[in-house]
């Protein structure tokens, strides 16, 4: 027989057992770190900044199209990596071009970030993922500050838009966005979807067969002749012009990029996504891009994919680049919410359909 | 003639899965509160452990079913009688579930399901964010279900073993 006085203590032993599995728990989950950033934390800022949520949308990059086609390697990519990418022949290709900002029905004139998405889908299951943008540069170098960015950018509710205060304290304290904003507004910006370079952003590491690894980043450089876009005009321009020529130049010609790896030297930051490569660099162009086809993301088959861009193929892996990870992070978060809330109709599907529908009803 | 422990392979599975459930439960909750490096690996870790507590959970059902469980003590409340039977089809039932439903999320995410650099496992789900969408959200609700289980679990059978003292911890244990 056991008496309440002996039982006691014991009970208490098993409390403090059960309490101390619960505190590892809540300390690895994040509970007692209100500081520490997630996946989820991020996304939750990029719908206060958005103003609201547009469901079944991306939280960022919300307007897009599909395109699909194929990457013809030339075999130069084997000497630098083993991904399955590289030796000479083709795989098939799926990618979604977007313009920046979380409105899904933006005016392709307020938003002129583009970006690309692309998911090669090569032998035995293997994927290559990759998200890339028009610009060399990010516009912060770590998910802190893009949180801060974001907080920055959040609507106030009397205009309508960003305190400029908050954005002038942000950016003053912070060169690196600066230089990416006066980037954005003084570089001459690619008129089209089609004429624009589109780069790795951040620096990943590539291992080839003889087991040499090295740091590299790369772009996609256009056949397409690049023209400025018209930075004056941009209000003047129909909503969906970005779209509309991509889709316009593909029903004509197929569109073609070059991936170019560029090698890093020695000096050159590879944990910083905000600072370029500069001087002379050894280029390995590996192949083309081969875009023939065009739909809106309704029938495109490209916008229920994640373009995380930590999803790599055997000898090619991530970078110490804060920005990386964060992306693969937030892009999760981003890709659940939108699933759950079920796909919606986009701008381009929607512009496009009441002809469709009126065919329909012939 | 009733054995007063556990067959020795339901004890090391046990204990071994015990360890790796524990570990996935904190990968878990550990790489959707971070967007640092850390995010990354350990989702890297979390897919393998996945497959490997999945096929663990099935062979020790199948012990399960094939040797006599020591019974439970005859002295015992029926209402504990049935929360430790009923705890256990739970526990059970979460063990293959859990990392199941893992698999089938992935493959309706349209992700490849990436066992380690260059292997990909087959879907078993074809391509539909909606329910991908249904399917993450129950997992994350499962693995707090799960982890509730747990402590419950533990919390029991340390109750068997300070307060009772009736044999039942050292059955696993012993």
């Amino acid at each position: 027989m056991t008496t309440p006085i002996r039982t006691l203590p014991r009970l208490a032993v098993i409390a403090a057992i059960l309490a101390a599995v619960v505190a590892v728990f809540a300390w690895v989950g994040g509970f007692l770190s209100p500081a520490r950033i997630s996946g989820s934390g991020v996304a939750d800022s990029l719908q206060t900044a958005n103003g609201k949520i547009y469901p079944g949308f991306r939280r960022a990059h919300a307007k897009g199209l599909c395109v699909s086609g194929h990457f013809d390697a030339n075999g130069a990519g084997v000497a630098l990596s083993r991904a399955a990418l590289f030796p000479a022949g083709s795989v098939p290709v799926i990618g979604r071009f977007s313009t920046g900002g979380g409105d899904p029905s933006a005016s392709d004139g307020r938003n002129v970030f583009h970006a690309l998405g692309l998911r090669f889908a090569l032998p035995h299951g293997e994927e290559w993922r990759m998200a890339i943008d028009h610009t060399p540069i990010f516009i912060v170098s770590n998910p802190a500050d893009f949180l801060a960015l974001q907080q920055a950018a959040i609507p106030d509710p009397k205009t309508g838009k960003p305190d400029p205060d908050r954005m002038k304290a942000f950016v003053a304290a912070h060169p690196e966005t600066r230089q990416f904003m006066d980037y954005m507004k003084t570089a001459p910006l690619p008129s089209s979807f089609a004429n624009g370079t589109y780069y790795s952003i951040d620096a990943f590491r590539f291992a080839n067969a003889q087991g040499q690894s090295r740091f590299v980043r790369w772009q996609f450089e256009p056949e397409t002749p690049f023209a400025a876009l018209d930075k004056a005009t941009l209000d003047q321009q129909p909503t969906n012009f970005l779209f509309d020529d991509l889709l316009a130049r593909m029903q004509k010609a197929p569109l073609k990029w070059h991936m170019v790896v560029v090698l890093a030297n020695s000096g050159d930051r590879t944990d910083n996504a905000t600072v370029r490569w500069t001087g002379p660099h050894r280029q390995v162009d590996v192949g083309t891009l081969i875009l023939d086809h065009a739909a809106t993301e309704e029938t495109g088959g490209c916008r229920d994919y994640n373009y995380d861009p930590l999803i790599l193929p055997k000898g090619v892996s991530g970078s110490d680049d804060p920005i990386l990870a964060a992306r693969s992070a937030v892009y999760s978060a981003s890709f659940r919410r939108r699933a759950i809330e079920g796909p919606r109709p986009d701008a381009i599907t929607k512009a496009e359909s009441p002809a469709k529908s009126q065919e329909g009803a012939r | 003639m009733s054995p007063n422990r556990f067959a020795l392979p339901a004890r090391i599975l046990h204990w071994l899965m015990a360890a790796l459930i524990l570990a996935m439960l904190l990968i878990g909750a550990g790489m959707i509160s971070t967007t640092t490096d850390r995010y990354p690996e350990l989702l890297a870790w979390h897919r393998p452990i996945g497959l490997a507590i999945l096929i663990l959970a099935l062979v020790r059902l199948a012990v399960r079913l094939t040797h006599r469980a020591p019974p439970l003590p005859a002295d015992l409340p029926a209402i504990q009688v049935a929360a430790a039977k009923g705890s256990h089809y739970l526990l059970y039932t979460l063990m293959i579930a859990m990392p199941l439903i893992g698999w089938a999320m992935q493959s309706a995410g349209g992700y490849p399901i990436i066992l380690w650099k260059g292997f990909t496992l087959f879907p078993i789900l074809p391509h539909d964010i909606v329910v991908y969408g249904w399917l993450r959200f129950t997992h994350g609700l499962l693995a707090y279900a799960f982890f509730l289980l747990i402590l419950g679990h533990l919390g029991a059978a340390l109750f068997h073993g300070l307060i009772r003292r009736d044999g039942v911890f050292s059955s696993m244990a012993g």
